[in-house]
Parts: structure tokens; C-alpha cells; sequence
């Protein structure tokens, strides 16, 4: 069935099609709807979970990864801040191996106090040891999710399903929302090895020394490494069920092109305007949206830009003391296969400033300027 | 031959918690432990925060209980116990008595939000703090269930608590509840019997259990027992009930109030103390109690409370 939604009901519907047992959540904007609806869904039974309403996102987190423990499949939602306070508890859930799944609304880091689009609530989960999916479109939202619960309950790794602040979450779009059975089929319940119960005594996360420790983070690092494969079979799995791929990145155009622009999240369905336009003008340029951040896909990525002559990321996020945090990703995975190419880190957009097709003119005509870059960070739009 | 008389038993002989666990001597809390689950049998889930009992249980692999535990977030018990209670219903399990079992800092301080809002929503749980009065698995340090005049290693001697232990029953009550209880692990069968009282209540029960701790309190492990009959003797922590959080009900009556100079004197925290603190002490405890005694009198029968 075809419904017009706005991207934080992609997520809902999501939830609500994974069967998601238990839901504790916590309001902040620009996340309300996602929760709203679960919240009526949960209420007139539409779907059969408990919904916890807890007094803060660290809680919420904290429930769920208690539900997760019990075998409920659990569900989540945030941003920004209220990433920030679940921060210790992202730690808990991949350390405890709890497949929790969260959606989050990239949105600036206070102060001062902004609500909109801007990538450093999530990167700085980097290395929380969730996985990290960043999406473009509504549909993807949705089927992401469901993707997600099935990665994440295979590897017993918690998964974050990352959408903008407005430019997705408030944005109404065609969606394929798939068939309940269909859904099943696809996704089956969770059932793991390991539960909290009654009928087998475990202790769960008690002291662990030196001598345990570090085995417990090796595996949990090896079941990472499994991600980027079976993102790829569950995402293919998903193309036949539902006709749309899942993958760990989504390229265009970047067969012939000479210069490749990196970008992540909603901004990269504007940059396939500029793309055709610059196209038309007859630079030859590409896109490459990374979908998955973490775990990093090191190996497509230096497949798809190694016909390239110049490389163009576009960060709308910064770490502070260094430089876009894609921009680095992207490095590191070609540093020892491709050192000739030129890479430009351009940052722009941060609190929600408004990246267009012309920025991404703007950025393209500056590094085809350029042999080289000249500073490791190139601002567009800034007011100096 | 004569026959033998044999004693009889206040409390099961089935034991939960088995030896092998990392307690100190004298260790309060491993009391509360096995009287607690002798009560509530073994159909237990524990969420256990950073606390002594954290270590207590044993290092992994191993653990001294015999129920499952869920070690969690330090601030987190009371909602993890919620989360777990959520996810054992959603896969069948109505049964289980989910327990959050936190130390008094995991309860009185870093834990009391997400406690509070547990509360408030009067999620399923049974909620069990055991109290020795500071942060001790990290080396006694002052929390804010530390009664006034103690000495912790942050209230050194010299700047010794001033200000009085957080009443945590009341602010529990604040929160109508259908069963909030203080006990002392020097009386188990009262324990035993509101642990037991706990578990077939439904909602969120709070369950205040005083644990002396020889280390921290700078006492002999052979006075633990002792301490915990002359706190409850001298009124410094009385044994009652509240339910709805407005009928209270005294379980253990003083025939003679003692004097707290005794309870006092055993224990090294209190060394430091002056005449005159002391005596400001006895009448913070005596104006204490009188209101206890005046809410138990006050109080309305359980039928008369909208719950």
C-alpha cells in the first residue's frame, strides 16, 4: 500500500511492521512523531507492544536494553541531545550484545539551542559500537528499519537508523509501506541463544578482569566485520521480497566520472541535481552516498572511486581539532590502495544551514580548480 | 533413647545464595541477599547497578546466586527492572518477580530519576535498596542517605556530614505506591515476611533494607547484627509499613526507646562527635519518631485510600 508519510513515520511504520515488542521512548524535537504514532498504535492495538513512557532518553534506552535482554525485540527513537544523554548506556547495549534498534534525527548539538539538520549527534556515537545507517529517502527510512531488526538480531549488534532534521523527518513522501505477512516472512522473530529467565541462573555483565575482557571486545569487533557482507545478502534478500535494494552505499553516475562527490544523508539526492546539471554542462561528475557508516564500507568505497582523478567529501558534521569526520573515513579506506588521488574535505551546512544544488556546483567547480587541496578544510557558506 | 528437640526454623532452609561470594565479614547486604531471596523463591530476575553487590555476586563466569541477574547502569535499576518485566510479558512470562536491587547511592542519589519514574507510573516492579549509608564499594564516600555527624573519606573528620540523611520513605510515599516497608537485616523473619508480602503485590513496592557495613562504618563484623537490632531500638530507623502512601503502620514497637549514645559508641564514623552533637542528634531521632508516630496514628484504614 502507497501512503504519503513524513520520514519520522517511516520509522513508526517501520517499528510497527518488525513487530517490535517493547518501546520506551522519550519526547525531543524533531523526533515527536516517530513516537506519536507508536504511541496510538501501540493504544488501539495495531500493534502488540508494550510502550514504555519514561522520563528520559537514558532511560528509555536503559528499558530497552532490559526488554532486549528478557527476548523482546525493543525499538527506539531520538536526537541530538538525547543521544548525547544515552551515550553510556550505547556502550551497554553493544558491549551486552543487546540488538536494540533506535532511530535518531540528526539535529545540531546545543548550545546555542538548534534544532536542525546537522551530523555530529550520531558521529559522535562512532565508537559506541553501534551500527550506523544514513538515510536519503523515506522509503529507505522504512525499509532500513526492518533491514536492521534482521541484521541486528543475527549479529547481536544494536543498530541506529539515521535521518535529517526536517529535510527528511518533516518531509512527506510516496512510501511503499510492504505487507504485514510479507514482513514476517522477510523478518522472523527473535529468538536468541541468551536470555535473562528464571530457568537458566546467568549473570549478565557481572565483573569481567583483564584476563576475560578483551575476548568479549574481539568478538564483538569479529561480529562487526560480518556486518558489510550481510547488509549485502539481507539487503538483496529485501530486493527480491520488495523490489528495492539495501545496500551498504548508493552510487550515481560514478562509472566514468572523473570527480566523485562523497555525501551522506538527505544531501545526497540534491547533489544528483547538481550532478545531472554539471553533467549537462559536461563535467563528468558522480555521486556516492554512504549509507552505512558503521561498520565503514572500506572496500566498495575504494572500488566505486578508483577510476576517479579527484574525490570531493562533503561533511555536514566536524571534529573538532580535525576535519570532517567522512572526510577522515574516507582517507583511512583509501590510505595504502589509492594515495595519488586528490581528496577535498568541504564542509557545510552545519546547524542546518541550507545545502542546495549550487553548493554542490560551488564545490565541484573548486575542486576541479584545484590539483590539489590546498587546507585539509574547505568551509562553503561560511561568514568570516 | 530420648528424643531430640530440634529447633525450628523461622525462615526456609532453601538457599539462593550459595557460598563463594566476595563479601566482607560482617557484610550487611549479604544478609539482605539471602533473607530476601529465601522470601521471593526462585523465580526472581535481579537488576543489579554498580554497588557492592555488583562484586559481591562473584567475577564472571561465576556467580554466588542462584537467579539470574541483569548488572546494569548505575542510575538505570529501577528502569531496567521495568524494561525486563516489559520483555518477560511480551514473550510469555507474567510470573517472574522482577527485582531492581541497588545499594543507597544507586538509590538516594544517581538512581532516584529514573526510581521516581518508575514510580510514578507504578511499573511492575519490586524495588530493594539496601542501605549502609555511603558509597562503599567505591571506599566510603558520603551519599546523601549518610546520616549527619558521620566521617566518610569526602567527610573528613574535620567537615563531617551536617546536613541530615535524605528521608527516601517519604519521598517513596510522595509517589503513592501500593507497598513501601523499611527492615533491618537484624530482624529476617520481619523482613522475610514484607519481602514475601511484596512479591504478591502488584505494582511498584519499595523495600528499604538497613545494612551495616563493618568496613565503613569503621565497626566489628560480629556487631553487625547487634548494630542492626540497636538502629531499630534507639528509633534512629524504624520498622514500618506505608501503603498508598498514606496508611503507615509500625511493625516494631518500643516498649523503652533507647538511648543512641550505644549504637553510636561501636562504630568508628562517629568517633569525632561532641557531647553537645550528639545530643542534637538524639533530639533530630526523637522528633523523628514522633512524627512517625503521628502519621501511624493519623493514618487512614487501607480501604478509605482511592488507589
Amino acid at each position: 500500500m502507497k501512503k504519503v508519510i513524513m520520514g519520522n513515520h517511516a520509522l513508526s511504520y517501520g517499528a510497527m511492521l518488525g513487530r517490535t515488542q517493547v518501546i520506551a521512548a522519550y519526547p525531543i524535537t524533531p523526533q515527536t512523531q516517530v513516537v506519536e504514532l507508536l504511541s496510538e498504535m501501540c493504544a488501539d492495538k495495531t500493534l502488540d507492544a508494550k510502550f514504555i513512557k519514561v522520563e528520559s532518553e537514558h532511560s528509555a534506552m536503559a528499558a530497552c536494553l532490559g526488554a532486549s535482554l528478557a527476548g523482546a525485540r525493543t525499538f527506539t527513537a531520538t536526537s541530538s541531545q538525547g543521544l548525547a544523554l544515552m551515550h553510556e548506556l550505547l556502550h551497554w547495549a553493544s558491549g551486552g550484545r543487546m540488538p536494540v534498534v533506535m532511530g535518531n534525527i540528526n539535529r545540531a548539538m546545543a548550545p546555542g539551542w538548534n534544532i536542525w539538520a546537522d551530523q555530529n549527534d550520531s558521529l559522535s556515537q562512532r565508537d559506541t559500537g553501534w551500527m550506523q545507517f544514513y538515510c536519503s529517502n523515506n522509503q529507505e527510512v522504512l525499509d532500513t528499519v526492518i533491514q536492521a531488526f534482521k541484521i541486528s538480531e543475527k549479529l547481536l549488534i544494536p543498530s541506529m537508523v539515521i535521518l535529517d532534521a526536517f529535510s527528511l523527518s518533516h518531509t512527506y513522501e510516496i512510501v511503499d509501506i510492504p505487507e504485514q505477512e510479507k514482513v514476517d516472512e522477510y523478518l522472523p522473530p527473535f529468538n536468541p541463544q541468551l536470555k535473562i529467565t528464571p530457568d537458566e541462573p546467568h549473570a549478565f555483565g557481572g565483573l569481567t578482569g583483564p584476563e576475560h575482557y578483551f575476548e568479549l571486545r574481539y568478538k564483538l569487533q569479529k561480529e562487526m566485520e560480518k556486518a558489510p557482507a550481510l547488509i549485502e545478502e539481507t539487503g538483496k534478500e529485501y530486493e527480491k521480497m520488495f523490489g528495492r535494494y539495501l545496500g551498504l552505499v548508493d552510487e550515481y553516475r560514478c562509472d566514468d566520472a572523473d570527480i566523485i562527490l562523497i555525501t551522506s544523508g538527505t544531501v545526497g539526492s540534491t547533489a544528483r541535481v547538481a550532478v545531472e546539471e554539471l553533467r549537462q554542462e559536461g563535467i563528468r561528475v558522480g555521486n556516492l552516498r554512504i549509507k552505512v557508516f558503521r561498520p565503514f564500507p572500506f572496500e566498495i568505497v575504494r572500488n566505486i572511486v578508483k577510476g576517479a582523478e579527484k574525490i570531493a567529501v562533503v561533511d555536514r558534521n566536524i571534529s573538532y581539532g580535525h576535519h570532517g569526520i567522512f572526510y577522515e573515513e574516507v582517507k583511512s579506506a583509501l590510505y595504502g590502495h589509492n594515495n595519488s588521488v586528490p581528496i577535498f574535505g568541504f564542509i557545510a551546512g552545519l546547524g542546518g544551514r541550507d545545502i542546495t544544488p549550487s553548493t554542490f556546483k560551488e564545490i565541484t567547480n573548486l575542486a576541479l580548480k584545484k590539483k590539489r587541496p590546498e587546507e585539509e578544510i574547505i568551509w562553503i557558506g561560511v561568514k568570516r | 533413647m530420648k528424643k531430640e528437640k530440634k529447633m525450628a526454623f523461622s525462615l526456609p532452609e532453601e538457599e539462593l545464595m550459595n557460598s563463594g561470594h566476595l563479601a566482607c565479614q560482617g557484610c550487611g547486604a549479604a544478609l539482605a541477599m539471602r533473607y530476601v531471596l529465601k522470601a521471593l523463591g526462585q523465580k526472581v530476575v535481579l537488576c543489579i547497578p554498580a554497588c557492592c553487590w555488583s562484586i559481591i555476586d562473584g567475577q564472571f563466569p561465576y556467580s554466588s546466586l542462584d537467579v539470574p541477574i541483569f548488572h546494569c547502569a548505575f542510575e538505570t535499576a529501577a528502569v531496567s527492572a521495568s524494561g525486563v518485566k516489559a520483555g518477560l510479558e511480551m514473550v510469555g512470562d507474567t510470573e517472574t518477580t522482577v527485582v531492581a536491587w541497588a545499594g543507597d547511592g544507586g538509590t538516594f542519589d544517581i538512581g532516584l530519576q529514573a526510581l521516581s519514574a518508575v514510580a510514578e507510573r507504578n511499573d511492575n516492579i519490586l524495588y530493594v535498596c539496601y542501605d549502609n549509608e555511603a558509597y562503599m564499594n567505591t571506599g566510603i564516600q558520603r551519599s546523601s542517605a549518610t546520616p549527619y555527624g558521620a566521617w566518610t573519606t569526602t567527610t573528613p573528620v574535620k567537615h563531617f556530614k551536617e546536613r541530615p540523611k535524605k528521608d527516601i520513605d517519604a519521598i517513596m510515599a510522595a509517589h503513592r505506591i501500593p507497598y513501601i516497608a523499611t527492615a533491618s537485616i537484624g530482624y529476617p523473619e520481619d523482613l522475610f515476611r514484607k519481602a514475601k508480602k511484596a512479591k504478591e503485590i502488584e505494582g511498584t513496592r519499595f523495600l528499604h533494607i538497613y545494612a551495616p557495613c563493618p568496613t565503613g562504618w569503621k565497626s566489628r563484623p560480629e556487631d553487625t547484627i547487634k548494630l542492626a537490632r540497636m538502629v531499630v531500638q534507639n528509633a534512629t530507623f524504624p520498622i514500618y509499613e506505608i501503603e498508598w502512601g498514606e496508611k503507615y503502620t509500625l511493625n516494631i514497637k518500643l516498649k523503652e526507646k533507647k538511648s543512641i549514645s550505644d549504637y553510636l559508641k561501636i562504630q568508628g564514623r562517629f568517633r569525632h562527635l561532641t557531647k553537645k552533637e550528639i545530643a542534637s542528634m538524639q533530639e533530630e531521632v526523637d522528633r523523628k519518631w514522633e512524627r512517625l508516630l503521628s502519621l501511624v496514628n493519623s493514618s487512614r484504614e487501607k480501604d478509605q485510600i482511592p488507589s
